[in-house]
């Protein structure tokens, strides 16, 4: 589904991403940690399209499209789904308002007739109970007053909502106390069993999310690459060593 | 990365501009008290119009026009207008049958059918082309109510003596200069009078289209809402795309009794100029609500997308004890254009209220400015106001003002400001874009929410309308 080559990423003359390889198949459940400033949310905002990352060299190929030549609203489209690290507020626009917008784009886009209001408020009203989530925060302003929990689960009901091919989840977990973890872990479970075509990428720094959700690889990036890969228990040896274990280099 | 074609939506043409080919008839050019006499001549006027028509432009000629907006331009010779201009060989429309061909399609055109069968429901509509009012719609039906609404010439010769009671009775033709301009050369516009008791069942509206060149259009509105009464009134107005600029001076007076409630919406949408900023409406309007009867309430809400130059500030003189006056307004500026627009609070009876909420959006090389007076006279005991101030940006080469004023007399008041600036942020439209809207949805999403207070005070349709036209105004404005 995702072939990531050699990319190198600079942002703002200084080269954050220095030649990260990684495969993803549909799916598979992959996790990336690693220390702060290592490149993993620079990762996943470049594989998302947001500006002021230059690309230096590297390829990236989704379901065999040139990933870096699209829009970031077509690749939205294209399936591609993330889940922010810091969720940002829309005055004025309800979350209910958002999320038919952005499921007709994605619709008309695949060729599927738009949702009519009823067909919507169904297919909100099956998701809301998959995360625990509030009908009082649907109809309110995107983001606006929500807690940083709030904002987290509500990521997740979108998530839930557009039913993307790839999910990234940058640091989703950061922030949460242990409830409100286990509800958005619950959420992710319950997507990853729904459809089986999917994959998903949790960019992490702690472990501890993973010990709700079981990630088929684990990746640790380190100063722009990613230096150790494996199973899931690799990221108990992480937890349990350190990330200094990999900082002193004797696993390169 | 690549990125959408922005040059295609920017090129996107005023979708009004164009003109319709039909004959007028039109005074010369200029203005002297030989062109005043004829005007009211033509329209068969009595002679207390005739006599309030001259003084009036006596006194503008006594007049400079004011030098405080905010906005820029080059000074207008007034004897280079046409101020009267009517399709040719019409004196006045008896029905819809009499009206020409070409008006007929400019209208549908415009969207505004004029054929009842063919309309809103619910919408009454008067249709002012030029000089003229050609078509009003729903009369009869409103008539059985006691409600006249009808074109203004049409109120001086059947009902003198409300025209003689309060027309100038709320904006005097000394008030400023292009009301005293006006108020000499005013060609036509609305009348609206509901007696006491009676709730308007449809909302009545005006659409002003100015088409004949070189011409100033002045139209004249009169709203009267008796002890009781209710009236939603709506106004729509373009204008053909032409390279030079053209006036447009309104005024608009509205008086509400005991009890009574005028609604008064605006969606302007004149021909903004081009690009560059050649052409354009100036649109120089003097719009004022009396609130003369106690517990009376005028409600002005306004989306104004469009003209070269925006002058105008839709007020309320609160004189009724607990009577209210309301405010709301989206202005959007884009290229080169100028709006200086807000409102005037004036606090006279006891326990009155005011309401103002202002959204200014700016984008392109625009400059919009948000000016409002606050005044609590000196018995206006346990007067209130909130007042809401929002300035929003798109890009960086555009400004936004704001210069609210306060007097305040009385100490028992209570006034409140806010004001916000704010920004597009490139992490919005990101957000946006992430979940699989393009980068002009985004922008319109975001711009819908800001102005969302605004919008919920328009009548259904017409809120439609409002966001759809905001969106066009916009398009280019990002890439």
């Amino acid at each position: 589904m995702l072939s990531i080559k050699n990319l190198k990423v600079k942002v703002e003359d200084k080269l954050i991403l220095k030649g990260v390889n990684l495969n993803v198949k549909a799916g598979e459940i992959h996790a990336i940690m690693g220390p702060n400033g290592s490149g993993k949310s620079t990762l996943a905002n470049v594989l998302a399209g947001r500006e002021g990352y230059e690309i230096i060299e590297g390829e990236i190929i989704y379901k065999g499209l040139n990933l870096l030549d699209i829009a970031p609203e077509e690749r939205a489209r294209e399936g591609i789904f993330l889940a922010f690290q810091y969720p940002v507020e829309i005055p004025g626009i309800s979350n209910a308002t958002l999320l038919k917008t952005a499921l007709n784009e994605i619709r008309k886009h695949r060729g599927e007739p738009e949702l009519d209001a009823m067909e919507f408020m169904e297919l909100m009203k099956e998701k809301m109970k998959l995360v625990e989530m509030d009908i009082n925060l649907i109809n309110r302003p995107v983001n606006q007053g929500f807690s940083g929990g709030e904002k987290k689960r509500n990521e997740i009901f979108q998530l839930a909502m557009l039913e993307p091919k790839l999910a990234i989840l940058d640091e989703t977990d950061s922030g949460l106390d242990i409830d409100a973890l286990k509800i958005v872990a619950n959420g992710v479970n319950m997507i990853k069993k729904q459809i089986q075509d999917k994959a998903i990428i949790l960019v992490t720094h702690y472990q501890r999310l993973l010990n709700y959700i079981t990630p088929d690889y684990v990746h640790v990036m380190y100063d722009g690459k990613i230096v150790k890969s494996g199973s899931k228990e690799l990221a108990l040896e992480l937890e349990e060593k350190g990330y200094d274990w990999i900082k002193n280099g004797k696993n390169y | 990365m690549s990125k959408p074609n922005y040059d295609e939506l920017t090129n996107r043409e005023y979708k009004y501009g164009f003109t319709t080919d039909i004959e007028t008839e039109t005074l010369p050019k200029g203005l002297n008290e030989d062109i005043i006499r004829e005007i009211s001549k033509r329209k068969n006027e009595p002679e207390f119009m005739t006599e309030w028509r001259l003084n009036a432009y006596r006194h503008w000629k006594t007049m400079d026009y004011p030098r405080w907006p905010n906005v820029k331009y080059p000074e207008i010779n007034f004897q280079d207008i046409i101020y009267f201009a009517r399709p040719k060989g019409k004196s006045k429309y008896n029905s819809i049958e009499d009206v020409e061909p070409e008006i007929l399609e400019t209208f549908n055109k415009l969207g505004i059918p004029l054929e009842e069968q063919k309309q809103l429901l619910g919408v009454a509509v008067d249709a002012v082309f030029d000089s003229v009012s050609v078509a009003t719609t729903y009369k009869e039906k409103l008539k059985e109510l006691g409600i006249i609404f009808c074109s203004m010439s049409e109120a001086i010769q059947e009902h003198p003596d409300l025209v003689k009671k309060y027309l100038g009775s709320v904006v005097p033709y000394t008030d400023n200069f292009y009301a005293a301009l006006n108020s000499a050369v005013f060609s036509d516009g609305s009348f609206v009078y509901v007696p006491k008791g009676v709730r308007c069942p449809m909302e009545l509206s005006t659409y002003f289209r100015i088409n004949s060149q070189n011409t100033g259009q002045f139209e004249r509105t009169l709203i009267i809402a008796d002890e009781g009464s209710y009236v939603s009134y709506l106004e729509g107005c373009t204008a053909p795309i032409r390279d030079e600029n053209q006036l447009h001076a309104a005024v608009v007076e509205l008086i509400a009794l005991d009890n009574a409630q005028i609604k008064y919406s605006t969606v302007q949408n004149w021909y903004p100029g081009d690009k560059e900023g050649k052409g354009g409406i100036y649109n120089f309007v003097t719009k004022r609500g009396l609130c003369k009867g106690k517990n009376s309430k005028i409600s002005w809400t306004q989306v104004e997308t469009g003209s070269a130059i925006t002058w105008k500030y839709p007020s309320c003189v609160l004189e009724g004890d607990n009577s209210i006056g309301e405010f709301y307004s989206v202005a959007l500026t884009n290229n080169y254009q100028q709006a200086d627009t807000g409102t005037k609070m004036i606090h006279i009876g006891k326990n009155t209220k005011s309401t103002i909420v202002s959204k200014g959006i700016s984008a392109g090389f625009s400059n919009n400015t948000y000016r409002g007076l606050v005044k609590i006279t000196k018995n206006a005991d346990g007067a209130r106001n909130f007042s809401q101030c929002d300035s929003l940006l798109i890009g960086d080469k555009c400004g936004a003002h704001t210069f609210p004023y306060l007097e305040v007399s009385n100490p028992s008041a209570q006034v409140e400001h806010e004001a916000t600036t704010s920004k597009i942020g490139e992490d919005q439209i990101f957000y946006l874009n992430q979940r699989g809207l393009s980068k002009e949805d985004a922008v319109n999403l975001i711009v819908n929410g800001y102005c969302k207070e605004v919008f919920n005070e328009l009548p259904m349709e017409f809120a439609v309308e409002a966001q759809r036209l905001l969106s066009v105004s916009l398009e280019g404005s990002v890439g």
